[in-house]
């Protein structure tokens, strides 16, 4: 609860047990937890400080200087260390914290003008810093804060926007303002290839999905009074379905506008799917696909056209399937085997904005603006 | 002849000849061709009729004898006879006068028909003249047009000139504008920087004093509720953190990090032996290719490549007997590599000579005949052709083995492409590092050189070494179990004899050692060694002494003379 600055925890084991922590005046912007579960850390108002609430010891500790960025604190994928960008005397700098002690492992500057987010590798060895959209610039730095890499694409123009690790940790993908995606190996920290999105799809080998709207046929017959769930459901949405369409043929473009700044151009979403052979994109002057590629190829493989804007992806942890959703009632999967359009069963009106699998694989959890819903993947079927 | 054409004139009627007459009158201004034409027209037209009244207007009976003497005069004027008879009566000579008219009339037949010709002529000349004028005026209508395309051109011409000069100018224009534009965005750039950090460093002066304020409160708001502790994710309790713990960290993260580096060595080792295997395909694909070359690299070998060559192949061999590829030490790798590219240099210059031999071939024919048939010269052509064929048709097959022995057995168009591909990326990596290896061999040769004379240079210093030891321990031994004395009097005795054998033994070392600061040992070590040799005959030598004080100074004297040499 932001706007209170309090968090409340709940323990899912124990039903009785309940924390509650409250900032105060310090205010609360941002809470996440540690990764071995034990750990709150709150970012206070205006980004004084970060607060590390423990569980187990109740004590607190202080972090000064964080870094007010759109990703400024970064956990390693096994849980051991913490990266936090911080920004003293127009400089930043990144700390690298042991979790299990929160001692300070290591602190070092970055090359940058003005941080924008910090990502560590999936093997917690390397972490990505990239800088401002202002500048084209990511560093790479090991663990023990020596600076491996930078690299610089372009200048003056606008530079990355979103990036994205491969789950080896082979490659590092980059997505930028001017709507390609770079992908870096790990071996040498050069570019292997850039992935174009261009609004017209022009190779016949690529299939593209498009979701069409099936014609809604209420049969009188059924009707009933009062409607039954289904039937609600059903004269609220519209169900769809894919259809293949012909290549070549050309994805609804986005004009962005001129003179604002944080334009909806470029990259915005990466995501490498669990058996690092396919990546998800999507490129914000298109809003309504999604660009899958294939990596062991290295060639765009499938672009999947909704009919609404899409919100969020994500792929399932366990196997290459992509759980999308554009606001809407439905939730939309892909395979390489297929896609298809979900409805989800609620009664009223239900907008997916946004979702998330559990690391199991098997469930998901989709989230609206006040309430959720779970979905369970029963091996072929879907409920 | 204005006379005679007046005279002759008149028409047949009275009216008519008085019209003619006038006429004629009138007609004498005017042109001898327009007189000539209506002379022609007129004269045919007289009938007798007219002839009779043309001859009686010039001589009536009254005027016979004035006409007959005007027309003898005027015959007369113009190279005829007389008309009179030779006496100057009034008879006349009607031969000459019958003459007379007969030349006339040839005359007048002669001048009809040259008037007949002139005027043809003139006809011609004139139809001519009108031919060229009208081609004249043709031509010149024509260069009138010409010149007025060629103004028009020229105007084209200098419109375009003119709007590529406006077009280079005003791309010039542009390029200074983008060039100022970029300036411009350079120096807002640094212009908002410095604004930023300026904003900025506010910005943090009031979150210092903010979070002076929120940390002076100590309200108690800023509380943590929890029912009970939870236990730690390990199960065990916390630690306090010590430097150990600390060092320990440390140690963690470098663990995790040279894990991680080994895995990655482990990937590119794996990497590394298939290239390996990859190049000893390639190798042995290289070396069925070129049976009827042992031969020749064995002459070659002559020539001064020879020592190299043969370990080359002692090593071929070795390589492929023991499995080297599986070792990942440098010098296996060099020679795998240096052997692949003589063997690669071989199969080149292999062709190389076919070429050559081509063109000396075709050269060679030339030489032999100053004038070559052109049969001749066909049928080498077609000799050659299909040897080039024959060529060519090698290296297909030698590419398709090779594709062949890389080839996965997938069916998918991608990865025959990638392995290409690679093939390709291989063959040029390894022209690359065939010529690098090039380098590095005469470096190592250079090298091997200069090592083994130092090897030279060592070993006799370490023989010197030794045997400077040798008699250093025998001196310590000596010194610890004989008195100084003892040791003088043994040296003086022993410097004595064996002159001959100190003289030898130090010329030997002298010449042995190269180096100043052993020279100053070698007196002692060959005293030393003459005491160690002669302590046993120390007694019988006293008589001797006197010889060797003499001798010393010698012996040394030598020894200074050969320093300074």
């Amino acid at each position: 609860m932001y706007k209170r600055g309090i968090v409340q925890v709940w323990s899912l084991e124990q039903p009785d047990w309940h924390c509650k922590i409250d900032e105060g005046s310090a205010g609360l912007v941002a809470s996440c937890w540690s990764p071995d579960g034990r750990h709150i850390l709150n970012t206070t108002e205006f980004h004084l400080r970060i607060t590390v609430w423990s569980l187990c010891t109740k004590s607190v500790s202080y972090i000064k200087y964080p870094k007010a960025c759109q990703q400024g604190i970064a956990f390693t994928k096994d849980g051991h260390y913490m990266a936090l960008a911080e920004r003293r005397d127009c400089k930043d700098f990144i700390s690298l914290f042991v979790c299990s002690d929160w001692q300070l492992l290591r602190h070092f500057d970055t090359e940058t003008q003005d941080l924008a987010g910090i990502e560590w590798a999936p093997n917690g060895c390397v972490l990505a810093v990239w800088d401002t959209c202002l500048e084209y610039k990511i560093l790479l730095y090991s663990l023990d804060g020596r600076l491996l890499s930078t690299y610089r694409a372009y200048e003056w123009s606008l530079g990355i926007k979103s990036i994205a690790w491969s789950p080896s940790s082979q490659f590092l993908a980059i997505g930028s303002y001017d709507e390609k995606v770079r992908i870096l190996n790990h071996v040498t920290w050069k570019k292997i290839t850039e992935f174009e999105h261009p609004p017209i799809i022009a190779n016949p080998k690529i299939i593209v999905y498009k979701e069409v709207e099936k014609s809604a046929t209420v049969e009188t017959q059924k009707l009933s009074f009062p409607p039954t769930r289904e039937l609600a459901s059903s004269l609220f949405s519209i169900p769809s379905k894919y259809d293949i369409s012909q290549v070549p043929m050309s994805l609804q473009y986005i004009k962005p506008v001129a003179d604002r700044a944080n334009p909806r151009i470029g990259i915005g979403t990466l995501a490498f799917s669990p058996d690092n052979c396919f990546l998800a994109t999507k490129n914000d002057n298109t809003p309504n696909a999604i660009w899958i590629w294939d990596i062991q190829k290295l060639k765009l493989f499938v672009v999947l056209e909704q009919l609404c804007t899409v919100n969020s992806f994500q792929w399932d942890p366990r196997q290459p399937r992509l759980a999308i959703c554009t606001g809407n009632s439905k939730v939309y999967l892909w395979s390489p085997a297929g896609c298809v359009s979900v409805q989800v069963p609620m009664e009223g009106d239900f907008q997916v904005l946004s979702l998330c699998w559990h690391s199991g694989g098997d469930t998901m959890a989709l989230l609206s603006k006040d309430n959720f819903c779970l979905c369970y993947l029963e091996r072929e079927e879907v409920k | 002849m204005g006379d005679w054409k007046t005279i002759t004139v008149p028409a047949p009627s009275s009216v008519l000849d008085s019209k003619n007459t006038s006429q004629y009158t009138s007609e004498k201004k005017m042109s001898p061709s327009s007189l000539n034409m209506q002379q022609v027209l007129r004269l045919p037209l007289p009938s007798s009729k007219s002839t009779h009244s043309f001859f009686s207007a010039f001589c009536t009976e009254e005027n016979v004898e004035q006409s007959i003497s005007y027309l003898n005069r005027e015959l007369t004027t113009l190279g005829f006879p007389s008309l009179y008879a030779e006496s100057k009566g009034k008879e006349l000579n009607l031969i000459s006068i019958l003459n007379c008219m007969n030349e006339l009339l040839v005359l007048q037949r002669k001048n009809l028909r040259a008037q007949e010709d002139v005027e043809m002529q003139h006809l011609k000349l004139g139809s001519d003249m009108d031919h060229l004028q009208n081609c004249y005026a043709k031509l010149k209508e024509q260069l009138e047009a010409s010149k007025r395309e060629i103004v028009g051109l020229q105007e084209r011409d200098r419109q375009l000139q003119c709007k590529n000069r406006n077009l280079h100018q005003l791309l010039k224009n542009e390029k200074d504008e983008v060039q100022k534009l970029q300036n411009i965005i350079a120096s807002r750039a640094t212009q908002y920087n410095h604004d930023m950090k300026r904003k900025e460093r506010e910005y943090n002066k009031l979150k210092e004093r903010l979070h002076q304020l929120v940390m002076n409160k100590k309200d108690k708001k800023i509380a943590m509720e929890v029912l009970n502790y939870v236990g730690r994710v390990d199960g065990k309790r916390g630690g306090w953190r010590t430097d150990k713990t600390e060092a320990r960290n440390e140690e963690e993260m470098y663990k995790a990090l040279l894990r991680d580096y080994e895995q990655c060595q482990k990937q590119l080792l794996v990497e590394n032996a298939e290239l390996r295997k990859v190049l000893q395909q390639m190798k042995k694909e290289i070396i069925s290719l070129l049976p009827p070359q042992k031969q020749k690299p064995r002459e070659r070998s002559e020539d001064g490549i020879g020592p190299v060559l043969s370990d080359l192949e002692d090593d071929v061999g070795e390589l492929n007997k023991e499995n080297m590829w599986e070792l990942s030490c440098e010098t296996v790798r060099e020679q795998l590599t240096n052997s692949i590219r003589n063997q690669w240099r071989m199969l080149k210059n292999h062709v190389e000579k076919l070429d050559n031999q081509v063109s000396r071939v075709h050269s060679g024919a030339l030489t032999d005949k100053d004038v070559i048939s052109r049969e001749d010269h066909e049928l080498e052509t077609e000799k050659l052709e299909l040897e080039i064929q024959h060529c060519k048709e090698m290296i297909k097959t030698q590419q398709q083995l090779l594709q062949q022995q890389l080839m996965s057995p997938c069916d998918d168009d991608t990865t025959v492409l990638l392995q290409d591909c690679y093939l390709l990326e291989e063959r040029e990596r390894l022209q690359e590092e065939w010529k690098l290896f090039r380098e590095q061999k005469k470096n190592f040769e250079k090298e091997r050189r200069s090592f083994t004379e130092a090897a030279i240079r060592l070993g006799l210093e370490r023989q010197a070494f030794e045997e400077d030891r040798g008699t250093w321990l025998k001196q310590q031994f000596l010194s610890m179990t004989c008195d100084s004395k003892y040791l003088e009097n043994v040296k003086t005795q022993s410097a004595t004899s064996g002159s001959s054998d100190q003289d030898n033994h130090l010329m030997n070392t002298r010449s042995q050692q190269k180096k100043p600061r052993s020279l100053s040992s070698v007196p002692t070590s060959a005293e030393l060694c003459q005491t160690i040799q002669h302590t046993p005959y120390s007694s019988p030598c006293a008589i001797s002494n006197k010889t060797t004080e003499e001798s010393k100074p010698n012996q040394w004297e030598e020894i200074y003379r050969e320093e300074t040499e």
